[in-house]
C-alpha cells in the first residue's frame, strides 16, 4: 500500500491491521513519533492525517487512504525552518524530558489550524495529551504565543 | 597518587554467578543511601574540587577527546573555534541539569555562553563523579580546617572508586555543580591565563578574561581555542579561589536549556529509537507477581508468525523477537505462559495498609528520632491527646517513555544503548548479568523519557534485555508495553501514620508523637520543621514484599502529607489560622518564615480569612533536598462533588538559583507530578499482582485539570539546594487542607479524589 508522509510517497507491505504508529516507526524509521500507552489514552503518538490529529497507536494503517497527507514531527519544520509552534515551544522552554512533545506539538498545530486564536477553554478541551513532567503551563503559554506569531 | 589510575581497578572485578532477571534489584545499600540519604543534606566544606583532580585526566582525554580539540580539564573540551563543550557526569531526566552545570563552569571561566555546548560523560570509571561520592563520605560533618587538604584528598580518592554517576536526590547542582564544576571552571581559567601569559611574555596577573577571550592591556587577545593546547603545560592546584556570589555573570541568568531544540523536532533519540543493522524488537511478558517465575510456556502460538524471528524464555519471563515491535507484541500476547507466583501469590495492598495502620498503633516500633519527653506527655494526656491516622497508597512512576533498552552481544563484548540514572552503575550491573568484565561492556547514552527514580537502582529492564540478547546474535531493542511497565514497576511504598499531640494553653503543641510505616530515605524526611520541645518519631518496617523504588522526593512524598496535614489539624483544634499558626511555630527560622510569608502573600491569603470568602485555600511547607518550598493551593468543589485545583502559588528558597527559568520549571513539574499522585495515584496489589494497567485506570492530571502555577524564588544565600524534587512534597497536604477549608471534611487517605466530597455549601 502507498502512504504519503511529509510529502513523500512510501510503499509499504504490512498487515492492514498494523497501527499506523508502527508503520511510521518500525517500517519507515521515522522515530520522532512515540509509543507510550498503545490505547489512544495519552497522545504521544499523535500525527496529522489531512490536518486532523490522530492517535496513531490505535489507527490501523489499512484505514488510511492512499491520498491522505500524513504529517509527523519530522515534517513540521519546512525547509529547515521551525514552525511557529516549534519556535514558541523553544521560546517558552516547554519540553523537559521531551518524550511527549512530538505529539503535543502536532496536537497544538492542529488546534491552531482550526482555531487560530484559541481561548484557555478551547486549549483545555483540545489539548488532552499527557505529559508526566508537567509542561502543561508552558504548552498553554506557547500556544497563545504561537497564535500571535 | 598519580599512577594509581593506570592500575585499572576494573580488572579486579570478577564475573558474578548467574542470577535470573526479575531478581530483586541489587540495591547496594551504600549507594542507595548515598543518593537518597546522605546527599540530601550534603556537606559544607568550602573546598571547590575539580571533577577529577588526579591523573584520570589522561584516561579522560582518551575517552572524551575529539580530533583537533583539547580536553583541558575533565569537564571541559575546547575546539579551535572556541566552542566549549562541558562534559557532565549525570543523566538528564528532563530537568535541564546539563545546562545548569554548564552555566556554573562558564561563569567561573567567564566564558562566552553562546559558545557553550553540553555532552554526557562516558559511562567509564575515569568519569566517576568524585564530588558526589565525596559528599556522601563526608556526610553532614565539616572537615576541620587543618585537616581539610588531607581529608579531601583521601575522601576524593575513595569516592572515585565508588563508581558513581548517579542522578537523583536533587544533587547535581548542589554537589557536582557547586563543588565540582566551579572548580573545573577555575582550573581552566588557571591554565588558559598562564598559557597566554607565557605566549605574550607578560605576568599572569596582567592577563584577564573579557567577553570570553583572553586579553592583555597591550591590546593582545586570544580565544580559548588558541591557548588550549598550551594550557595543558600547567597543572592547577587542588584548591583554587572561586568567585563570590556577587560576581556571578552566568549563574542566576535564565538561560535557554541546551537540550531543548532536538526535543521539538523529533531528533532526540530515546532507546526505542535506536536503529542498528539486523536489529530485532523484543516484547516481553514477565511474571506478574514479584519474585515469581515462569513455570512453563508453549511457545508455538508465537512461532511462524509474520516477522517473528525467535521466541525466548528466561527464568522469569517470555519474550518474542520480531522485525517490528507491534508484531513482537501481538505474538507474545498470543501466548499463555504459566507462572509460579511464589511466596507473594497473595500479596494484597489493602491488607498491607491495614497492617501498617495496626503496626503504627502498636508497640515495639523502632526509634527514628526524639527530643524531650513526648511519649510521657502524650501518655499523661490520655484521652485528651489529639490522635489522627493517615494513609498513602503504592504509586507507580509511569514516565511517558516505558522502560527498555537495547542490548547487543558481539565479538565477546556487550553494547547497551539506554538511559540510566547512573550509567556507570548500569555498566557494572550489565557486566555481572552478562558474566563479562566491566571493560567488555559499553554503555551508549540515549535520552531519557522521564524517570522520577525508576531508572536509578532498579534496572530490571537492563537485566531482561541482556538475558534475551544473549540468546541471539542480533541487537535486541526491548520495549516494555505500558501494561508491563505499570505492573512491573518498583513502587513508592504505601504508608500509614498515627500522629498524636497535646496542645498547651496557647494552642501550640507541647508534645507530638509520630508513628509510621515504612522508613526508606532520606533520613530527615520524618522531621518536623517546627520548634517543638517534645517530639518522638518511631516507625515500623512494615511489609516489603512489594518491590520498592525511589519515587520523586522519596519519603518526603508521604511525610509531607502526614506532617503538614496534622499541623493543619492542630491549628484548627487551637482555633487559629493555619498560616499564622505555622508562622508562630517557625518564628526562629527566618528562611522558612520568608518562604511561608511569600506564598501567603502571593495567594492573597489574608482575603481568604475574611468571612464568607469564596476562595478556599490550603497551605503546606516542607524543606527537602536543601530547598524550602511553601505551596498554597486553591480548591473548588464542583456541583458533582469533584475536586478541582485552579491555582497553586509556590514560594521556594534554594539558597542560590543557577537558572531561574529552569528552577521555576522544576517547581511547576514537581507540583503537577505531586498533584497527580495526590488526586488520583493509587496502585493496588490484588492476589499478588498489580491491578492498574494503563492510563485509563491510573489517571493523570491533564491540561484541563492543571492549575495555574505561580512561582516565586527567594535566594537567601544559604547553601545551594536541589530543584527536581522539592516541589513535590508539599502539594498533597496543601490540597487536602484546602478541601477542609471548603467543606469542613478532613481527607486523611490518599488519593484525595477517591473520597466522596460534598459540594460546597
Amino acid at each position: 500500500m502507498k502512504l504519503t508522509i511529509n510529502g513523500a510517497v512510501h510503499d509499504v507491505d504490512v498487515e492492514p491491521e498494523m497501527p499506523l504508529l508502527w508503520v511510521i516507526r518500525d517500517e519507515l524509521n521515522l522515530t520522532g513519533t512515540k509509543y507510550s500507552c498503545g490505547v489512544a489514552a495519552c497522545g504521544a503518538c499523535t500525527v496529522l492525517v489531512d490536518g486532523q490529529p490522530v492517535r496513531s497507536c490505535s489507527f490501523p494503517v489499512g484505514g488510511v487512504s492512499e491520498t491522505a497527507a500524513i504529517t509527523t514531527i519530522e515534517g513540521v519544520a519546512q525547509g529547515g525552518a521551525l514552525s511557529r509552534v516549534q519556535q514558541a515551544w523553544i521560546e517558552h522552554q516547554t519540553p523537559q524530558c521531551g518524550f511527549c512533545q512530538s505529539g503535543q506539538i502536532l496536537a497544538a498545530t492542529a488546534l491552531l489550524n482550526e482555531i487560530p486564536q484559541p481561548t484557555d477553554e478551547e486549549i483545555d478541551a483540545r489539548m488532552s495529551n499527557i505529559c508526566r513532567c508537567g509542561s502543561y503551563p508552558r504548552i498553554r503559554a506557547a500556544i497563545h504565543a504561537a497564535a500571535k506569531a | 597518587m598519580t599512577d594509581r589510575d593506570n592500575a585499572s581497578p576494573e580488572s579486579d572485578e570478577t564475573p558474578a554467578a548467574e542470577t535470573p532477571s526479575g531478581r530483586p534489584p541489587r540495591k547496594g545499600p551504600s549507594r542507595r543511601l548515598l543518593i537518597l540519604g546522605g546527599l540530601a543534606v550534603g556537606g559544607g566544606v568550602a573546598i571547590g574540587a575539580g571533577l577529577s583532580p588526579f591523573s584520570r585526566i589522561d584516561e579522560q582525554r582518551r575517552l572524551a577527546g575529539r580530533p583537533g580539540e583539547t580536553v583541558l580539564v575533565s569537564a571541559l573540551r575546547i575546539a579551535p573555534d572556541d566552542t566549549l563543550t562541558v562534559i557532565y557526569p549525570h543523566a538528564d531526566m528532563g530537568v535541564g541539569n546539563g545546562t545548569a552545570l554548564a552555566q556554573i563552569v562558564a561563569d567561573e571561566l567567564d566564558a562566552d555562553w553562546d559558545r557553550v555546548r553540553i555532552e554526557r560523560a562516558p559511562a567509564e570509571l575515569a568519569f566517576a563523579n568524585g564530588a558526589l561520592g565525596q559528599a556522601f563520605l563526608r556526610g553532614e560533618n565539616e572537615i576541620p580546617a587543618p585537616m581539610a587538604g588531607f581529608a579531601w584528598l583521601v575522601t576524593r580518592r575513595i569516592a572515585e572508586e565508588m563508581r558513581l554517576q548517579i542522578t537523583g536526590g536533587s544533587t547535581a547542582i548542589p554537589l557536582t555543580g557547586m563543588e565540582g564544576m566551579r572548580h573545573a571552571g577555575a582550573s581552566a581559567r588557571y591554565m588558559l591565563t598562564r598559557a597566554a601569559a607565557r605566549a605574550w611574555g607578560v605576568p599572569v596577573s596582567e592577563v584577564a578574561i573579557e567577553g570570553g577571550r583572553l586579553v592583555h592591556a597591550s591590546g593582545r587577545s586570544a580565544g580559548f581555542g588558541e591557548m588550549a593546547e598550551a594550557g595543558l603545560a600547567f597543572t592547577p592546584p587542588a584548591r583554587l579561589p572561586l568567585k563570590s556570589r556577587g560576581s556571578y555573570r552566568v549563574i542566576g541568568k535564565p538561560k535557554q536549556r541546551l537540550d531543548i531544540p532536538p526535543k521539538v523536532t523529533g531528533e532526540a533519540m530515546y532507546s526505542g529509537d535506536v536503529r542498528l543493522p539486523g536489529m530485532l524488537f523484543a516484547a516481553i511478558r514477565a511474571c506478574p507477581t514479584p519474585g515469581g517465575t515462569l513455570a512453563s510456556c508453549d511457545t508455538s502460538p508465537a512461532e511462524g508468525r509474520r516477522g517473528v524471528a525467535k521466541v525466548v524464555t528466561t527464568p522469569t519471563a517470555v519474550a518474542v523477537l520480531a522485525d517490528n515491535f507491534w508484531r513482537a507484541r501481538q505474538a507474545v500476547e498470543a501466548l499463555d505462559p504459566q507462572w509460579d507466583p511464589g511466596a507473594n501469590r497473595s500479596l494484597d495492598s489493602t491488607a498491607v495498609i491495614a497492617a501498617m495502620k495496626a503496626s503504627a498503633a502498636g508497640e515495639g516500633l523502632k526509634k527514628d528520632h526524639s527530643r524531650g519527653k513526648a511519649g510521657v506527655e502524650i501518655a499523661a494526656a490520655g484521652d485528651k491527646a489529639i490522635e489522627r491516622v493517615y494513609t498513602a497508597p503504592y504509586l507507580a512512576h509511569a514516565a511517558m517513555e516505558t522502560v527498555g533498552c537495547v542490548a547487543h552481544f558481539k565479538d565477546g563484548e556487550l553494547h547497551v544503548w539506554g538511559a540510566f540514572q547512573d550509567a556507570l552503575s548500569a555498566k557494572y550491573q550489565a557486566a555481572k548479568t552478562a558474566r563479562l568484565k566491566p571493560q567488555q561492556v559499553t554503555i551508549h547514552h540515549t535520552e531519557m523519557g522521564g524517570a522520577f527514580g525508576r531508572r536509578g537502582f532498579t534496572l530490571d529492564y537492563l537485566d531482561h534485555a541482556i538475558d534475551i540478547a544473549r540468546q541471539t546474535d542480533a541487537p535486541v531493542n526491548l520495549i516494555y508495553t505500558r501494561e508491563e511497565d505499570m505492573t512491573h514497576d518498583f513502587y513508592r511504598n504505601a504508608s500509614a501514620a498515627r500522629m498524636r499531640a497535646v496542645l498547651g494553653a496557647d494552642g501550640a503543641p507541647t508534645a507530638i508523637v509520630h508513628a509510621y510505616a515504612e522508613r526508606h530515605d532520606p533520613p530527615d524526611a520524618s522531621h518536623f520543621p517546627y520548634a517543638l520541645e517534645n517530639v518522638e518519631v518511631r516507625y515500623s518496617t512494615g511489609d516489603n514484599a512489594a518491590p520498592w523504588g525511589a519515587w520523586r522526593s522519596v519519603d518526603h512524598s508521604v511525610q509531607g502529607f502526614f506532617i503538614e496535614s496534622f499541623i493543619d489539624e492542630l491549628a484548627h483544634e487551637a482555633g487559629e489560622d493555619p498560616y499564622t499558626y505555622r508562622r508562630r511555630l517557625l518564628s526562629d527560622d527566618a528562611r522558612s518564615l520568608a518562604v511561608l510569608d511569600a506564598a501567603a502573600e502571593m495567594s492573597g491569603w489574608a482575603d481568604n480569612l475574611a468571612a464568607g470568602s469564596p476562595r478556599k485555600l490550603g497551605i503546606s511547607i516542607r524543606k527537602s533536598f536543601g530547598t524550602i518550598v511553601c505551596e498554597v493551593a486553591e480548591v473548588v468543589i464542583r456541583n458533582d462533588g469533584s475536586l478541582h485545583v485552579p491555582n497553586v502559588w509556590v514560594a521556594a528558597d534554594p539558597g542560590l538559583v543557577i537558572n531561574p527559568n529552569g528552577f521555576a520549571q522544576q517547581m511547576e513539574s514537581g507540583v503537577i507530578y505531586g498533584l497527580t499522585a495526590a488526586l488520583y495515584g493509587e496502585i493496588n496489589f490484588v492476589d499478588g499482582a498489580v491491578k492498574q494497567r494503563n492510563f485509563w485506570d491510573y489517571q493523570m492530571v491533564r491540561m484541563a485539570d492543571c492549575p495555574r502555577i505561580e512561582v516565586k524564588i527567594i535566594e537567601s544565600g544559604a547553601k545551594t539546594g536541589g530543584a527536581g524534587e522539592p516541589g513535590t512534597p508539599p502539594i498533597a497536604a496543601a490540597v487536602a487542607n484546602a478541601v477542609f477549608q471548603a467543606t469542613g471534611e478532613r481527607l486523611r487517605d490518599l488519593p484525595l479524589a477517591k473520597a466522596p466530597i460534598r459540594a460546597a455549601v
